[in-house]
C-alpha cells in the first residue's frame, strides 16, 4: 500500500495558491525531499498531510486514511520546523508524556535519547539545551512506536555535519524497515545523496520531480571549460575558440552536455596553447536554482547567472 | 484515559516548576489565616461557633480569590501553547482536543484543590484550637471546600475559553482579568444598581434569576443559604433565602460543565 498519495492537492490562502494541483506519492522504505525556497508551499503541504490544516480541494490518503483521522495519526510521526517544547520539562519527562500519548512505555524514553546522542542531558531542563538539541528531541519524539509515515520538515536545521551525518544514517535505518519518509529541505546538496527521490516545488506547484539523474538531464545545464593560456598565447587561444569568453587571466567555454566529447577533442588539439584545463559540470545548486526558477511569473531573460549576481553582491 | 493522565502529570510537572503550586497553595492559606485571626471577634455577639464564622468570612474571600486563582492558572493553556510553538507537535499525536484541555484541567484543578484544602484546613485548624465548639462548623467547612471547587471549575472553564478565543497570552490575560471584574465583581454592582434604583420589589423574579445565572452568586447563596446562622453576614441574605438550596447547586454544577464545552468548541476552532 502506497503510504502516502497526495492527488490534484490546492490550498488557498484567499486569492492565494499556497498549493497548485500538487500531485505525489511516496511507497514504503521510499525516502522523498520536499525542496523548494521560503513560501514554496512546504510546510503548508505538509501541515495537509497531518490533518493541522484541511486542503481547499484534492485528494489525500494518509496510510489508507483520511488526513488527521485516527489511524493516519497513529501511524504518523512528524517533526516541525523549529520544533518546541516546554522549557520546564527535561528531555526525559517530555519524551515520556510522548510515549504515553502513544501507548508506550515511559521507559523507553532513555533508549531513544540515547539513540539521537542526548543520554547526558536527558535529566536537565529543555530550557536550557541548544537548538540543536532540541532538534534532537524532536528527532527522538519522531521515532516514537516505529512509525510507517516520518513527516520532517527541515530536520536538519541547527545541527552540525557529523550529526546530520547521523540523523540521515538514522533514516536510512528507518527506510530499511519500510517506514516511508517525506522531508523538506532547502538544500539540494544535502538531501541528494540521502533520498531516493526529489520533489521540487516553486510557489505551490510541482515543477520537477525524479532522482538527481533525472533532474540533471531536466535541468540541461551546460558544462564548463576553463582553460588557461600558456604565456603569451591567450590572444591565439582566443582565436582558435572564438565562442569563448574571457574571464580574468582564463577562457570559459560553455559545453551542452552532448557536446562534450568534441568540445574535449578541440581542447586537447589545442594543447600548445594551454597550460591547464578545468572541466565543471553544473553544481546541484546550479540545477536546483535552474528548475525552480523555470517556472516562474515571467522575468524577462532571468537566469541563473542573473539571479546569481545580486547574491554575490550582497556578500561583498 | 491513560492518555489525559500522561498530559495532567506533564502539566503538574510544569506548574510545580513554574512555582504556580506554591503561589496557589501559599495564596489560599495566607488568606484563610488572615481571616481566622480577624473572625474571634463577633463570636460571641452571635453565639455560634468559632468555624461557623470563619466559613462566613471564608465564603466572601473564596468568591474573589478562588475565580483569581483559577483565571491565573488557565489563561495560558492554549494560547501559551501557541505561542511557544508546541501545539501543532501535539495535535498530530493520536489525542483529541477534548482530552488535551482534559488533562489540563485534571492538572489545574487538583492543584486548585489541593490549595482550598491547604487554605481551608489552616483556617479549621486555627478555629479548633482556641474554641471546642468549633467541631460543629465542620459540615459547612466541607461544603464550602468542595463547592469552592466547583466554583474554581467554571473559571478554569472561562479560563480556557478566553485563552482559545485570543490565541496569544497576552491578549488570554486580559481577557481572564476582564472576566474575574465582570464575574466577581460588576456584576453584583451592577444588580446592588438596580436594586437601590428601582427597589427590590420592581426586580422581582428578575433578581433570583440574576444571582442564579453567575457561578459566584450561585456559590455564595448556597454556603450562605445552607447555614442559616451566617446568612445575616451577607448583604444578599435576604435573596438568599427565597431561592431554594438546589437551584443554586444546580448552577453551580452546570456552570462548569457549560464552560468546558464552550471551551473544547472553541479550542476546535483553534488553527494550528
Amino acid at each position: 500500500m502506497t503510504s502516502l498519495i497526495l492527488s490534484r492537492l490546492t490550498r488557498r490562502f484567499g486569492a492565494v495558491a499556497a498549493l497548485d494541483e500538487v500531485s505525489l506519492s511516496v511507497g514504503p522504505g521510499e525516502r522523498v525531499a520536499l525542496l523548494g525556497h521560503n513560501g514554496a508551499g512546504k510546510s503548508t503541504l505538509m501541515k495537509i498531510v497531518l490533518g493541522l490544516i484541511p486542503a481547499t480541494s484534492g485528494e489525500v490518503r494518509v496510510l489508507g486514511a483520511a488526513p488527521g483521522s485516527g489511524p493516519a495519526r497513529a501511524g504518523t510521526a512528524y517533526l516541525p520546523e523549529n520544533v518546541a517544547f516546554h522549557p520546564a520539562l527535561t528531555g526525559r519527562e517530555q519524551l515520556r508524556a510522548y510515549l504515553a500519548l502513544r501507548g508506550q512505555p515511559g521507559r523507553q524514553a532513555g533508549e531513544l535519547l540515547a539513540r539521537v546522542g542526548l543520554a547526558d542531558a536527558a535529566d536537565h531542563r529543555i530550557g536550557t539545551y541548544s537548538k540543536g538539541m532540541r532538534q534532537r528531541v524532536g528527532l527522538a519524539q519522531a521515532l516514537i512506536g516505529q512509525p510507517r509515515l516520518l513527516v520532517l520538515d527541515e530536520p536538519t536545521s541547527g545541527l552540525d555535519p557529523v550529526s546530520r551525518r547521523e540523523f540521515y544514517a538514522l533514516l536510512d535505518e528507518l527506510a530499511a524497515t519500510g517506514a516511508s519518509i517525506l522531508l523538506s529541505s532547502h538544500a539540494l546538496t544535502e538531501v541528494e545523496a540521502r533520498t531516493d527521490r526529489m520533489v521540487i516545488l516553486s510557489h505551490g506547484r510541482v515543477v520537477a520531480q525524479g532522482t538527481m539523474a533525472d533532474l540533471r538531464a531536466e535541468a540541461a545545464l551546460p558544462v564548463t571549460f576553463a582553460l588557461l593560456p600558456a604565456p603569451g598565447q591567450a590572444e591565439a587561444l582566443a582565436r582558435a575558440f572564438p565562442d569563448g569568453q574571457a574571464d580574468g587571466g582564463a577562457l570559459r567555454l560553455m559545453v551542452p552536455q552532448s557536446d562534450k566529447l568534441a568540445a574535449l577533442a578541440r581542447v586537447a588539439a589545442a594543447r600548445s596553447l594551454l597550460t591547464d584545463v578545468d572541466i565543471v559540470p553544473p553544481s546541484l545548486e546550479d540545477i536546483y536554482s535552474r528548475i525552480s526558477r523555470r517556472d516562474l511569473p515571467a522575468e524577462p531573460g532571468a537566469s541563473v547567472a542573473d539571479w546569481r549576481a545580486p547574491l554575490s553582491e550582497a556578500a561583498e | 484515559m491513560s492518555r489525559i493522565l500522561a498530559l495532567a502529570a506533564a502539566e503538574l510537572r510544569i506548574a510545580a516548576r513554574n512555582r504556580w503550586v506554591v503561589i496557589a497553595v501559599a495564596m489560599m492559606a495566607l488568606f484563610s489565616l488572615a481571616l481566622a485571626a480577624a473572625g474571634s471577634a463577633p463570636t460571641g455577639a452571635l453565639g455560634a461557633d468559632r468555624l461557623s464564622v470563619v466559613v462566613a468570612s471564608l465564603t466572601s474571600l473564596a468568591v474573589y480569590l478562588v475565580p483569581l486563582v483559577a483565571l491565573l492558572m488557565s489563561f495560558d493553556a492554549v494560547a501559551g501553547e501557541v505561542e511557544r510553538g508546541t501545539l501543532p507537535l501535539l495535535l498530530t499525536y493520536p489525542v483529541s482536543r477534548a482530552q488535551v484541555l482534559a488533562g489540563k484541567f485534571v492538572a489545574h484543578l487538583s492543584i486548585l484543590t489541593l490549595a482550598i484544602a491547604v487554605g481551608y484546613g489552616l483556617a479549621a485548624g486555627a478555629a479548633l484550637l482556641v474554641d471546642p465548639l468549633a467541631g460543629r462548623g465542620v459540615p459547612a467547612l466541607f461544603r464550602l471546600g468542595w463547592t469552592s471547587v466547583l466554583l474554581g471549575a467554571s473559571f478554569l472553564g472561562a479560563g480556557y475559553l478566553a485563552s482559545s478565543l485570543a490565541r496569544r497570552p497576552s491578549g488570554a490575560a486580559g481577557m481572564a482579568i476582564g472576566i474575574w471584574l465582570v464575574a466577581v465583581v460588576l456584576y453584583d454592582l451592577a444588580l446592588l444598581g438596580l436594586i437601590v434604583s428601582r427597589g427590590g420589589e420592581a426586580l422581582g423574579a428578575a433578581l433570583p434569576a440574576a444571582l442564579l445565572a453567575n457561578a459566584a452568586d450561585a456559590f455564595r447563596l448556597y454556603n450562605l443559604g445552607a447555614s442559616g446562622a451566617t446568612a445575616a453576614a451577607s448583604g444578599i441574605g435576604g435573596a438568599a433565602a427565597s431561592i431554594p438550596g438546589w437551584q443554586a447547586l444546580t448552577s453551580l454544577v452546570l456552570w462548569p460543565l457549560a464552560m468546558l464545552a464552550l471551551a473544547v468548541t472553541a479550542f476546535r476552532r483553534v488553527t494550528p
